[in-house]
């Protein structure tokens, strides 16, 4: 829809990075998000939407695979809601490891 | 055999530490699991806590819950993009005992909560996730955790386990949660000085006002912004359906950004320094959404039973009427030893009749209307901005004239429809 994307782009720009350096992260060395099939991604979701609204920016589409930064994640759980082709393996941090919020 | 408790909690958020103060106070044996570091660590909420239920829970809390501010100005601002018409209310009342509401920040007041359950003797274990409940001849005997040798038995496991429910899932309880179920919001607290907060917002020491924003907030989707005043900083945020995300196609850390910096918003927090960015999901599916509550030895509560009231912005409050319900039962259910789900649907049925489960009915159509027309948020508040500049702008022409011209834009957009959207409006709000 070409009226949503221009309502996008009045959006003013930020650098998710910018953002998360502000939150505490205590990351595992193993993501507790997987990809099922990058094949999906790559054939079947043209607009690969969870490179858009995860708050965290955690997924980059690097061409031919799905990037998962997993480590900057605040395990909300949209991707997993939100993933039109339900292609993400989505479980919690191993306890005490993860996001850690300091304040609200 | 490994110890066994009488009841299982999964989750140190508001509705799981209601349950174990209830149940712990009572003398039953409890342990409550928490995925976090500390309660509250995996926990978000734009910040405003009510009063009455948790005095029900903690009567003396006011000597010692770490709150903000206590809530005395309630503002509600239908923005346009250079404009807002502004609606409110400030009462000196709420500025004394017994209090309305507060702000506060989860991180500090969760664990103080889960805390007041341990003094009474509840015991508490963070950084251990509950994988699964563990379930025997259709009946939930105990949890399994993510800790070697990690199994736990009990008679009763409380979920509260937060908004994306995951093992009420896996026990077939509700269905994945759809895009239309759940608004993703983001915030950021920003530190200011006490007395700039206090100058800004027009508040003595010790009183707090929130905004609730609507429209140009959200670009026109589903959704609110929101300010809160704490101590010495100011919550900002934004909450979205995820649907509404998606179909636009929006960042959501980006709408936050836009509205940090629309003109109305900008003075409010100039020279503030963000200290913490947050992202968590809220269930906005309402009484239409809630699962399965109850089933042999398991209740589900909180933000795991879908418990918020959108309109309202009411959650932790539902959260722990509903975690104190679940332990009153489970409390009864103890003493007769029975804890079949026939026993355990006294909890439901409480759930449904309090104000928790009629709030959640009176807006039962409210998110699922207001998401398929978008006209209310997207239409009708630029126009009703419009209208008031009409009106109270003077150059020279009378208000009768003035009148005819508003009259002009509802007749524009056909009266009839408008009177019929206004009756869908008033019909899922009354």
């Amino acid at each position: 829809m070409e009226g949503d994307e221009i309502m996008a782009d009045t959006l003013k720009k930020v650098n998710v990075d910018d953002l998360n350096y502000l939150t505490r992260f205590v990351s595992d060395k193993e993501s507790h998000l997987v990809i099922k099939d990058h094949d999906v991604c790559k054939t079947k979701c043209p607009d690969k939407v969870c490179t858009v609204f995860c708050p965290a920016g955690v997924y980059k589409w690097e061409g031919d695979r799905m990037f998962v930064g997993f480590e900057g994640c605040h395990e909300c759980g949209s991707c997993r809601i939100g993933c039109p082709h339900d292609n993400i393996e989505w479980k919690y941090p191993k306890g005490g490891l993860g996001v850690v919020f300091r304040l609200a | 055999m490994p110890e066994k408790f009488d009841v299982i909690i999964v989750g140190a958020g508001p509705a799981g530490s209601a349950a174990a103060n209830t149940l712990a106070k009572a003398g039953l044996k409890v342990i409550m699991f928490e995925r976090g570091e500390y309660p509250g660590s995996k926990n978000v909420m734009g910040g405003i806590l009510y009063r009455q239920q948790l005095q029900e829970i903690v009567p003396d809390f006011l000597n010692s819950a770490p709150l903000e501010r206590p809530i005395v100005d309630q503002r509600f601002w239908m923005l346009n993009e250079k404009s807002a018409v502004q609606a409110g209310y400030k009462g000196l009342e709420w500025a004394e005992a017994p209090y309305n509401n507060f702000s506060v920040f989860r991180a500090k007041f969760d664990q103080w909560f889960a805390g007041k359950a341990v003094e009474q003797g509840a015991l508490l274990v963070t950084e251990t996730v509950v994988t699964e409940a563990i379930v025997e001849d259709g009946r939930v005997i105990g949890v399994r955790t993510d800790r070697p040798d990690g199994d736990v038995y009990a008679d009763i496991v409380i979920l509260a386990d937060g908004v994306n429910s995951l093992i009420a899932k896996k026990l077939g309880f509700h269905k994945e949660l759809k895009p239309t179920e759940v608004a993703l919001a983001v915030m950021q607290v920003i530190n200011l000085p006490t007395e700039k907060i206090e100058d800004r917002f027009n508040l003595e020491p010790n009183q707090g006002a929130t905004i609730e924003i609507f429209g140009e907030a959200t670009k026109g989707v589903l959704g609110t912004g929101f300010i809160y005043t704490n101590k010495e900083s100011i919550s900002l945020g934004v909450g979205t359906l995820l649907s509404g995300l998606m179909q636009k196609k929006m960042r959501p850390h980006e709408l936050l950004e836009t509205l940090k910096d629309h003109p109305l918003v900008r003075k409010l927090i100039q020279g503030g320094e963000p200290k913490e960015y947050l992202a968590h999901l809220i269930p906005e599916g309402g009484y239409n959404s809630m699962p399965k509550l109850v089933g042999h030895g398991v209740m589900v509560v909180g933000d795991a039973a879908q418990l918020v009231n959108g309109i309202h912005r009411e959650g932790s409050n539902l959260a722990m009427a509903s975690g104190k319900l679940a332990a009153e039962t489970a409390i009864l259910a103890k003493e007769v030893n029975d804890f079949s789900e026939n026993m355990l649907d006294s909890y439901r049925v409480r759930l449904l009749n309090s104000f928790v489960g009629q709030d959640l009915k009176k807006y039962r159509e409210a998110t699922h209307t207001l998401d398929h027309h978008p006209e209310y948020f997207k239409e009708y508040i630029p126009m009703l901005n419009k209208a008031a500049s009409e009106m109270f702008t003077i150059d020279g022409v009378s208000k009768w004239d003035k009148q005819k011209k508003i009259l002009g834009m509802v007749q524009e957009r056909g009266t009839i429809k408008t009177l019929r959207e206004m009756y869908r409006l008033w019909k899922v709000m009354k």
